[in-house]
C-alpha cells in the first residue's frame, strides 16, 4: 500500500517540525494565558531569570509546574492511546475508554482512603497496579472466549469493567468524606494546584514508557497485520504485546497518578496525526510526541479561560472535545458493521 | 441426504415444551424456563416474607403472613403493611423494570455486556437530579421529575446523533458512550462546584438507593411497569427474531429498524423510571438477563425470566444493604456494585473454560 | 405495466407474480442498479447471475423488499411491494440471506420454528399448523433427527440445511436465495440444489437463486438473469443466453460451451492458458 504521493519522507519530516513548533508554541501561549495573562517579556524573565518581582511568580509557581505537568501526561496519554490503538487492533480505544485510567484511579483512592498513603511517590506504584489489573480484565473479558473478538466487544468489556472501577472507586471515597472532597478535583482530571514534585515523580516513568514506544516502534507495523500474518513475516508478536503492556501500564498509570483520569487526549490523537502520516504506526508515534501534549496544553488552555475567572479542569474540556471527533469518527465508518 | 419418516406431527426440541391450546389460542415455552421462573417467584415471595421482618422491630414470618392474610391485626400490621412492604416492592417493581431494559438492551447489541448504562440514560438521569438537587432544589418527586427528564433528553441525543441510514447497534454504543464521557463532565463539574454536603448527598442518591419508599411511589411505578410490559407483549416475539440477523429478520416481516426503536424506547422508558424512582442502579441490568438465560439455558435473552431474575436481584440487594451493617444503611447501588464485579469475575471464569 | 395507480392486479402477467419495473437502487449517491425491469417466471426456477459487484444479490435483496428502492417499484401480486404489510409479504416470498446470526445456544428445531413467525399472532403462538409446518420443512431438508441439537455444533452442510428447514417452514409460494452454495463442499452444494429443483417440481414453487457457478446455473435454471454492472444484459433459457460471447462480455472469460453429458444443457469450461496446457 503505498501512501499518497504527498506523504514522502521530507513531507513528514516538515510536518513533525511544525508540530514540534506548534508545540513550542502552546507551551509559550500556557506560560502567558490564563486568569491573569502575563506578558510575554514577563514570562521571558520568569524562566530565564527568576525575581519575584510583578506577576513573574505566576509564571514561576503556577504556570510552569503546571505546563510540565501538561506535558508529561500529555506525552504519557496519546503514546499509549497509540499504542493500544496498534496492538489491540482497535481504532476506537484509548486507555479512558477501556477503563484502565478508572482502575487506575480506583487502586490510588483506596490506597490513600485506606492506608492514608498522600504522597505520590506512594501511592504511583498503585496507579500502576490498577492500570494493569483493569487491563487484563478487559483482555479476559473482551479479547478471550469462543465469540468473535471485535472492536465493539472489547469496548463494551472496556465500559463495563471502568463502570465497576469507578462505582467501587465511588463506594470508597464516600465513606471518607474528607478524602472524597479532596478526590472531587482530582476526579475531573485537573492540572492546577499540583507541585513541580507531582511532573517529577511521573517523568521517569514516562521516560521508561517512551522508550519501550521507540523499541517496538517498528514491530507495530507487521502486528497490526494480524497475529498469523505477522508472525509468517517474521515479527514476535507476543514480545511486541508484552511490551506493549508494560509500556502502556507506565504510561496511563504515572498520567492518571499525575492528573486524574483524563480521557479523548489518546483516542483523538492517532486519528488526528493519520491525516500527515499515513499508517505508518512509527510516525504516528512520533507525531504524537508533539501532537498530543500540545491537544493537552490546548485544552487546558481553554479551561482557563472560557470561564474567566473560573477555571474548568483540562479533562472536561478534553471530553468536550473528544465526544464530538469520536461520534464523527463512528458515522464515518460508514456500513461497516463490527 | 436420508429422508426420515416422521409419523407424528409434533416435533422434538431437545427441551420439553408446553404447549397450551385453547380453541384458537395457543401458546408455547420451555417446561424449564417455566419452573425457573415460578421458582424465583416462589423465591422472591419467600425472601421478602423472612426479610419484611428484620430489623429494629423484628417480626416473625408466621406473623408477617399473618398480617397478610388480615389475621394478625397488632402493631406488625403497620410496621410490615406501612414502612416496609413498600420498600419491598419498589425494589421488585424497579428490579423487573431493570432486568427486562438489559435483557432488550443485550438482544439489540447482541451482546452479554450491553446495558442500558451505555447508552448514557443513567449519567443522563444523574445531571437532572443533579440540577434539581443543586440548583432548583426540591423534594423526591421534583428529583425523580429532573432524572427521568435529564434520562431521556440524554438518550434522544445519543439516538439522533447514532442514526444515520437505520439505526446500528455498534453505533449506537460508541456514540453512547462519547456522550456519557461528556455528560459526566458535566456532572464531574456540578459536583466540583456544589458545597461539599450537597455534593456528598448527590453521590449517596448516584449509588442508588431504595430508602424512604412509600406506597405513593409504588401504585405510579406499577402503572408505568404494567404500561411498558403491555407495550411488550403487543409487539409480540419480534426480539428473537432481530437476534438473527437484519436480513433474516427482514425476510421473516419485521422492519429491523422500526421494531429497534420501538424496543429502545421501551428499554430507555424502562430505565428512566427505574432512575427517577430510586437513583441509577447498576449492574442489576447487565447480570439479570445473564443469570436467567443460564438457569432457563434457553438460546439468547428472554424478557419475562430476566424481568423475575432481576426483581429477586434487587430485593436481595436491598435486604443485604439494609442488614449487612447493623444500624447504619448502605445505598442499594453499592451492594449491585459489587454484585457487578461479582458477575464479571464469573463471566472471567466461563469465558476462560470456552477457550 | 404498473399498478400503482390503480390498484387492480395486472392484467396479461398471470404468469408472474414477482416483477421490476425500472427499478432503480441505490446507496447514498451511488446506483447500484438502475432502471431494471425483468419478469420472474411463476412456478419456474430463476438464476441470476454475473460478475462480482453487478448487483445480482442487490436484486434479490430488492426484490425481497430488505432495500428500498430509490426508483421504480418491485411489484408483487400486481402490487407495490412496499406498498404491502411486512408480514403478508413474508408470508408469501422467503428469503435464504448470505449471513444470518444464529443464536448462541439455540436448538435446531427451535432456529425452524422461528420461520413460522410470520403466521403468528399474539394470541397464536404455536398451534398445530405450526408444528406440522416444521415438521415438514425438516422432514424435506432431512434434519430431522437433528431436530434437538445445538445449531452451533452442526457442519457447515448441515447449518446450512437447517437455514432453509426455516425458510421452508415459512410455507411461501416464492423462495429467495442469496449464494445458498457458498461455504458448502461440492456434494452438498449438489444435494441443495438438488433440494430446490424437488421444492420446484413437487410443491411448484417459484425459486429465485443468486447463484455465482455458471454450470450449476445451468443446470438447475428455467429462466437465466445475466447482470453486468447494475443492468441486464440477457435474460432467457439457458441454451439461449449462456454463450461463449456472452460469456466473454459478462466475465470477461475466453471459454468454450458444450453439452452437459448428463443433462444437454450449456457447460461452460474456461479455455486453457498455455501454462495448464503445458502441464498436461
Amino acid at each position: 500500500m503505498e501512501p499518497p504521493a504527498q506523504l514522502t519522507q521530507r513531507n513528514r519530516v516538515i510536518g513533525l517540525l511544525v508540530a514540534v513548533a506548534l508545540l513550542a508554541l502552546t507551551c509559550v501561549a500556557s506560560l502567558a494565558v490564563g486568569t491573569e495573562n502575563v506578558s510575554l517579556p514577563t514570562v521571558w524573565h520568569a524562566v530565564t531569570d527568576y525575581h519575584d518581582v510583578g506577576d513573574q511568580w505566576i509564571v514561576h509557581d503556577l504556570r510552569i509546574p503546571r505546563t510540565v505537568l501538561a506535558l508529561l501526561v500529555g506525552l504519557a496519554l496519546g503514546l499509549s492511546g497509540t499504542l493500544i490503538q496498534a496492538v489491540g487492533r482497535n481504532p476506537l480505544a484509548d486507555s479512558e475508554i477501556l477503563g484502565i485510567n478508572s482502575g487506575a484511579a480506583l487502586f490510588v483512592v483506596s490506597a490513600i482512603a485506606f492506608l492514608g498513603m498522600t504522597g505520590i511517590w506512594t501511592y504511583i506504584w498503585f496507579a500502576f497496579a490498577g492500570a494493569l489489573f483493569a487491563m487484563l480484565l478487559v483482555y479476559l473479558v473482551g479479547m478471550t472466549g469462543r465469540a468473535t473478538v471485535t472492536p465493539v466487544r472489547v469496548l463494551l468489556a472496556g465500559v463495563a469493567i471502568g463502570a465497576v472501577m469507578d462505582g467501587v472507586g465511588y463506594a470508597v471515597r464516600l465513606r471518607n468524606p474528607q478524602a472524597f472532597n479532596n478526590m472531587r478535583f482530582w476526579d475531573a482530571g485537573a492540572l492546577d494546584a499540583r507541585p513541580l514534585e507531582v511532573a517529577a515523580a511521573i517523568a521517569p516513568f514516562i521516560a521508561v514508557g517512551a522508550v519501550l514506544c521507540l523499541v517496538v516502534g517498528r514491530s507495530l507495523n507487521i502486528t497490526a497485520l494480524g497475529d498469523d500474518l505477522a508472525k509468517s513475516m517474521g515479527g514476535n508478536v507476543a514480545r511486541t504485546q508484552i511490551l506493549s503492556l508494560i509500556a502502556v501500564t507506565l504510561l496511563a498509570g504515572a498520567a492518571t497518578a499525575g492528573a486524574g483520569p483524563i480521557g479523548f487526549v489518546g483516542l483523538m490523537v492517532p486519528h488526528a496525526v493519520r491525516r500527515f502520516t499515513g499508517p505508518d504506526w512509527r510516525w504516528i508515534l512520533a507525531y504524537a510526541t508533539a501532537v498530543a501534549p500540545a491537544l493537552l496544553l490546548a485544552a487546558d488552555i481553554v479551561g482557563r479561560v472560557i470561564i474567566r475567572p473560573a477555571e474548568l479542569p483540562a479533562g472536561i474540556v478534553t471530553a468536550f472535545l473528544g465526544a464530538p471527533v469520536l461520534i464523527w469518527l463512528i458515522r464515518k465508518r460508514g456500513a461497516d458493521r463490527s | 441426504m436420508t429422508i426420515t419418516q416422521n409419523d407424528t406431527a409434533g416435533v422434538t426440541f431437545g427441551r420439553r415444551q408446553c404447549v397450551i391450546r385453547i380453541g384458537n389460542v395457543s401458546a408455547r415455552a420451555s417446561w424449564r424456563a417455566i419452573i425457573v421462573v415460578a421458582a424465583l417467584l416462589v423465591g422472591a415471595f419467600v425472601i421478602a416474607v423472612i426479610a419484611v421482618g428484620l430489623g429494629k422491630y423484628t417480626v416473625a414470618p408466621a406473623d408477617v403472613l399473618g398480617v397478610l392474610t388480615g389475621s394478625n391485626t397488632s402493631f406488625d400490621r403497620v410496621v410490615i403493611l406501612e414502612w416496609r412492604m413498600p420498600r419491598m416492592l419498589m425494589a421488585l417493581l424497579i428490579g423487573s423494570a431493570l432486568g427486562i431494559s438489559g435483557a432488550i438492551f443485550q438482544a439489540l447489541t447482541r451482546n452479554a455486556l450491553g446495558s442500558p448504562d451505555i447508552i448514557g440514560v443513567t449519567s443522563g438521569a444523574y445531571t437532572g437530579a443533579l440540577i434539581v438537587i443543586a440548583g432548583i432544589g426540591g423534594g423526591y418527586y421534583a428529583v425523580a421529575a429532573g432524572a427521568l427528564i435529564g434520562g431521556l433528553v440524554t438518550a434522544v441525543l445519543v439516538y439522533a446523533l447514532s442514526y444515520r441510514n437505520g439505526l446500528a447497534g455498534f453505533r449506537l454504543i460508541v456514540v453512547g458512550i462519547a456522550v456519557s464521557a461528556v455528560v459526566n463532565s458535566v456532572n464531574q463539574w456540578i459536583i466540583i462546584k456544589i458545597d461539599l454536603h450537597t455534593a456528598v448527598t448527590a453521590s449517596v442518591w448516584q449509588q442508588g438507593t431504595l430508602s424512604g419508599q412509600s406506597w405513593s411511589q409504588v401504585l405510579p411505578m406499577t402503572v408505568c411497569l404494567v404500561v411498558m410490559a403491555a407495550i411488550l407483549v403487543a409487539m409480540g416475539p419480534q426480539l428473537p427474531v432481530l437476534q438473527m440477523g437484519d436480513d433474516a429478520a427482514g425476510a421473516l416481516g419485521v422492519q429491523p429498524d422500526r421494531a429497534r426503536l420501538a424496543y429502545l424506547v421501551v428499554g430507555v422508558g424502562l430505565v428512566a423510571l427505574a432512575c427517577a424512582a430510586a437513583g441509577p442502579i447498576s449492574f442489576v441490568a447487565l447480570a439479570a438477563p445473564q443469570i436467567a438465560r443460564r438457569l432457563t439455558a434457553s438460546p439468547g435473552v428472554g424478557l419475562v425470566p430476566s424481568a423475575v431474575m432481576g426483581a429477586v436481584l434487587l430485593l436481595v440487594s436491598d435486604v443485604i444493604a439494609q442488614q449487612v451493617f447493623s444500624g447504619s444503611e448502605l445505598p442499594v447501588g453499592v451492594v449491585t456494585v459489587s454484585l457487578g464485579g461479582a458477575y464479571l469475575i464469573y463471566l472471567l471464569i466461563s469465558q476462560a473454560r470456552q477457550r | 405495466m404498473t399498478s400503482a395507480e390503480s390498484g387492480h392486479p395486472v392484467t396479461g402477467q398471470r404468469d408472474s407474480r414477482l416483477s421490476a419495473d425500472h427499478l432503480s437502487i441505490g446507496y447514498e449517491d451511488t446506483a447500484v442498479i438502475a432502471d431494471l425491469s425483468v419478469e420472474v417466471l411463476d412456478g419456474r426456477i430463476t438464476a441470476i447471475v454475473g460478475p462480482n459487484a453487478c448487483g445480482k444479490s442487490t436484486l434479490l435483496r430488492g426484490f425481497a423488499r430488505l432495500l428500498k428502492p430509490s426508483g421504480g417499484q418491485v411489484i408483487l401480486d400486481g402490487h407495490d411491494i412496499g406498498s404491502l404489510h411486512t408480514k403478508e409479504v413474508a408470508r408469501r416470498l422467503g428469503l435464504l440471506p448470505q449471513t444470518s446470526i444464529a443464536p448462541e445456544g439455540i436448538t435446531v428445531a427451535d432456529l425452524v420454528s422461528r420461520g413460522r413467525f410470520p403466521h403468528q399472532k399474539v394470541l397464536r403462538q404455536w398451534s398445530g399448523s405450526d408444528d406440522e409446518a416444521v415438521a415438514e420443512a425438516m422432514r424435506c431438508t432431512g434434519v430431522t433427527e437433528l431436530s434437538g441439537r445445538l445449531v452451533d455444533e452442526l457442519s457447515g452442510g448441515q447449518r446450512q440445511r437447517v437455514w432453509v428447514a426455516m425458510v421452508l417452514a415459512q410455507q411461501t409460494p416464492l423462495v429467495l436465495l442469496d449464494e445458498p452454495t457458498t461455504y458448502l463442499d461440492i456434494a452438498h452444494q449438489v444435494e441443495l440444489l438438488d433440494l430446490f429443483a424437488m421444492l420446484n417440481r413437487e410443491q411448484d414453487r417459484t425459486v429465485v437463486a443468486v447463484l455465482h457457478d455458471l454450470n450449476h446455473a445451468c443446470r438447475y435454471a428455467d429462466q437465466i438473469i445475466a447482470m453486468k454492472s447494475g443492468s441486464i444484459v440477457a435474460q432467457g433459457d439457458p441454451k439461449s443466453v449462456i454463450t461463449e460471447e456472452l460469456v466473454e462480455a459478462v466475465y470477461g472469460l475466453k471459454c468454450q460451451i458444450i453439452d452437459d453429458p448428463q443433462t444437454g444443457t450449456p457447460l461452460v469450461v474456461p479455455r486453457a492458458s498455455p501454462h495448464v496446457r503445458a502441464r498436461t
